[in-house]
């Protein structure tokens, strides 16, 4: 074989391998992003049912059921409010009035959720917790109803 | 005092750092000597100048000393000893100067161990290296001073993160540092070679070891960043695809295709403009893991804090350093020249696969890791991309990668043959297909996705088997033993890590097929039967810690009515921050991980326990393990310490045909010969 013919036959065997890999990971890609709803965007019907999605927010106070292994509680960002139920242990900073980001699916009116994710410091606030709380406040203000009580972990803060 | 001792050695580096990044460089230039002759000695001034920066800020943590902010902000006068050292590094401005430090560790040593290196080469190595200490250096003191007071001064400070008050954190980030700084040698030696036009054989010879030692320490930090995760999260995890481990996994995959790269670069000439590219590349995805992980993108124990400044700084950094050496290198790159021609089946081509494919995958990872972070910063919409996504895209990935190491080291360099590495490799293949079925079988379970995984693992040992007696079957009255003895460290070093490779895979595959994970309510006495152990909870009970409280359980666990062990999981909550934290307890075995830890109390006594049998979990480590023993037999082969051998070669010239030291020769044409 010429050489320029062989630097061909490389070059076109990389390429054709590099595209159908390329196609690959793609669709692998497609198939797998998990997108983020608000619990207003929830309650506008907006998220998908058939597909596992994200939520965030705070956990509402005194909204914790414990039942063995199941756990039920309410994500709320201070104007919708979606129940959530999950099998297994929660993270260690998962606590109410808390934010937290939980992974699952809508099923009727309840997210199951099949990992929850908490913040890994005290101060810290998983930055989509927060920012469906500042969306949903904004859009709170614009309805010009009463003010929400601005929860006490408004911002996603850093250390002092 | 000492705080602004600190603050100014700081300083003092970054004018030294200037200096190394200006005048050696100028040197080389303008053909002076005397300001080539500077590289050295400046080097060691930056070391000694962030030395003792370093030593103050330790010390700073050491005593106390809370009119320090950082210091303050991350640790307290309850913390043992190891920890307020390792607090150093608990932060983000702590943890920058602690990359700045490794960078001087790097330094000194190549200034330590370039005796042999032509003048003008070092001049201009240490030079590009002083251009990334201005970089950091700038980056610590603008937006990240670790020494900045804090006025009133507080009684106490705020501790270190729970999270982070375990042995691993002495250990995890200094390695992974030493990984990631350590391709900036590699990448200081392309980037000068550029300049100075001599990639040559000699290069890559000069750049392996370093780029191995590199490779090693950043192999140690995910591995200890793996195990770390596993035992002290709670989850039983190893592997979580977190950006943050993507951000350190992106550059071991491209240093992997590196230190493949190099070893065609040095014994064939050839592959040189690709081997430089995947230098920068490596470089730079550890900037681009530095970004990542300190700006504050992600959500993650790893992102210390949001200071917008910060994460536009390194950005800007990151751009100039891709920027400035990719400019170089499309400016330079063209007159390097081919090395020598292959044929279209040599090892030349199985290399050049198995990096294709290496590089494919960490752009993989790479889309999955930064592609959300895009949307959001164009404020499309927030989504993430889960484990699933790199699951199957990486087993079709690595599947060819790994059946390629199997055939690699038996073809023959320029050209190959194919019937004859079939008829090589043919009872390889059937023992490997053997194997996986049987160990299959005896495991419990043949499916798809398990067979491939025993597949690929056996398929690399019977490989490697038959690779090895190739070289040493006597032959023309040469015993084993004295063939064996012939045998060259890299490839040894290459034999183990690629066994390494082996024994992870076979524990990935394990684990994932027959992983028994419960979560179960448990109450005195209760009990819970997995895999034949039975575990019994024995109740909880508290007691102090030097700076935390803990509930702490007894599970027993008995097999066939035999105790196995007594087991303590630990709830534990810190008394400065009063986040609770899990404390696993495991009992580790060689052919399995029994693996309790504590949930949450529920009514009356009674606990959620999660309860979990691992099989085989330790040999991923293991294996990592055995890829880092390969690289350091691999990196201390004997033709990188034969000064004698290397300084026989003229000082390079620019774009000549590589010459080959006759020590090298030598070395390689034993290799050759092996069939």
């Amino acid at each position: 074989m010429k050489s320029r013919h062989k630097r061909l036959a490389i070059a076109g065997g990389v390429l054709a391998s590099v595209a159908v890999i390329a196609a690959l990971v793609f669709n692998a890609f497609q198939s797998n992003l998990v997108f983020f709803f608000s619990p207003s965007q929830v309650a506008a019907k907006e998220a998908p049912t058939g597909r596992s999605f994200r939520i965030g927010g705070l956990v509402q106070e005194g909204s914790v059921r414990r039942e063995g292994v199941k756990v039920n509680f309410v994500v709320t960002d201070n104007v919708k409010a979606i129940p959530v139920s999950f099998e297994g242990i929660l993270p260690d900073l998962f606590k109410e009035g808390k934010g937290v980001v939980a992974q699952g699916r809508l099923e009727g009116d309840v997210f199951v959720a099949r990992e929850v994710l908490a913040k890994h410091d005290e101060n810290y606030m998983p930055p989509e917790a927060a920012e469906a709380l500042k969306n949903a406040q904004k859009v709170n203000e614009r309805a010009a109803r009463s003010v929400v009580q601005s929860s006490p972990v408004a911002a996603p803060g850093g250390r002092p | 005092m000492i705080p602004e001792l600190g603050h100014f050695a700081l300083w003092l580096a970054l004018a030294t750092a200037l200096l190394l990044g200006v005048l050696p460089l100028a040197g080389t230039l303008r053909e002076r000597d005397e300001w080539m002759a500077l590289a050295r000695p400046l080097a060691t001034a930056l070391c000694i100048a962030v030395g003792i920066a370093f030593v103050c800020l330790t010390a700073s943590f050491v005593r106390n000393d809370f009119s320090v902010l950082y210091v303050a902000s991350n640790s307290n006068s309850a913390l043992p000893l190891q920890y307020r050292i390792a607090g150093v590094w608990g932060g983000h401005e702590g943890s920058l100067l602690l990359w700045v430090t490794m960078l001087c560790v790097w330094m000194a040593a190549v200034a330590s161990f370039s005796r042999h290196l032509p003048q003008p080469v070092v001049a201009r190595i240490l030079s590009v290296m002083g251009w990334v200490a201005v970089g950091f250096l700038l980056f610590t003191l603008i937006t990240s001073n670790p020494f900045e007071r804090l006025l009133p001064v507080p009684a106490d400070g705020r501790d270190l993160n729970p999270l982070l008050q375990d042995p691993g954190m002495v250990i995890h980030p200094p390695m992974l540092y030493m990984g990631y700084v350590g391709f900036s040698v590699a990448f200081a030696f392309a980037v000068s070679a550029l300049i100075g036009g001599n990639l040559d054989a000699q290069w890559a010879r000069w750049t392996r070891p370093w780029t191995l030692a590199a490779w090693m320490f950043l192999t140690i930090g995910i591995t200890l960043g793996s195990w770390w995760a596993y035992y002290t999260l709670g989850w039983g995890g190893w592997w979580f695809w977190d950006p943050v481990e993507n951000a350190s996994f992106m550059p071991w995959l491209a240093g992997t295709a590196l230190v493949h790269s190099l070893a065609v670069t040095e014994k064939r000439g050839a592959f040189k403009s690709w081997t430089v590219l995947l230098a920068i590349l490596a470089f730079s995805l550890s900037l681009l893991g530095t970004f990542l992980v300190r700006s504050g993108v992600l959500s993650s124990v790893h992102a210390f804090a949001t200071d917008p400044r910060r994460g536009l700084f390194i950005l800007a950094f990151l751009v100039i350093v891709v920027g400035t050496s990719l400019a170089l290198y499309a400016w330079r790159a063209p007159r390097v020249g081919l090395g020598s021609r292959f044929a279209l089946l040599s090892r030349e081509t199985l290399l050049l696969g198995n990096n294709v494919m290496l590089v494919v995958a960490m752009a993989a990872v790479l889309l999955g890791t930064l592609y959300p972070l895009l949307l959001d910063a164009l404020g499309m919409g927030k989504i993430s991309v889960g484990p699933p996504y790199f699951d199957t895209v990486f087993v079709p990935l690595m599947a060819p990668v790994v059946f390629l190491m199997g055939i690699g080291p038996l073809a023959r360099w320029k050209q190959a043959s194919l019937p004859e590495l079939a008829l090589r490799l043919r009872w390889a293949f059937a023992v490997a297909v053997l194997a996986a079925l049987g160990s299959g079988w005896l495991a419990g379970r043949i499916a798809p996705g398990t067979t491939l995984g025993l597949l690929m693992a056996w398929w690399l040992v019977a490989s490697v088997a038959t690779d090895l007696w190739g070289r040493v079957k006597p032959r023309e009255g040469a015993g084993i033993g004295a063939r064996a003895a012939l045998l060259p460290r890299a490839t040894l070093g290459m034999m183990v890590a690629h066994l390494g490779v082996a024994v992870f895979i076979f524990g990935v595959t394990l684990v994932k097929t027959f992983e028994v994970e419960r979560d179960v309510r448990m109450d005195m006495g209760d009990t819970t039967t997995i895999e034949g152990y039975v575990f019994t909870f024995r109740g909880v009970r508290e007691l102090d810690g030097p700076n935390y409280r803990a509930a702490r359980a007894r599970v027993e666990v008995t097999r066939d009515g035999r105790k196995v062990a007594d087991m303590f999981p630990e709830k534990r909550i810190y008394r400065v921050q009063r986040n609770p934290m899990t404390n696993a307890a495991i009992q580790t075995g060689f052919t399995r991980d029994l693996y309790v830890s504590l949930g949450e109390a529920v009514d009356g006594g009674a606990w959620i326990v999660r309860v979990y049998y691992k099989p085989f979990i330790d040999w991923i480590w293991g294996g990592c393990v055995l890829m880092v023993l390969g690289g350091l037999l691999a990196a201390t082969d004997r033709r990188y310490r034969s000064r004698a051998a290397a300084s026989v070669t003229p000082a390079a010239t620019p774009a000549a045909p590589p010459p080959l030291a006759p020590a090298m020769r030598r070395v390689g044409t034993l290799e050759h010969e092996a069939p």
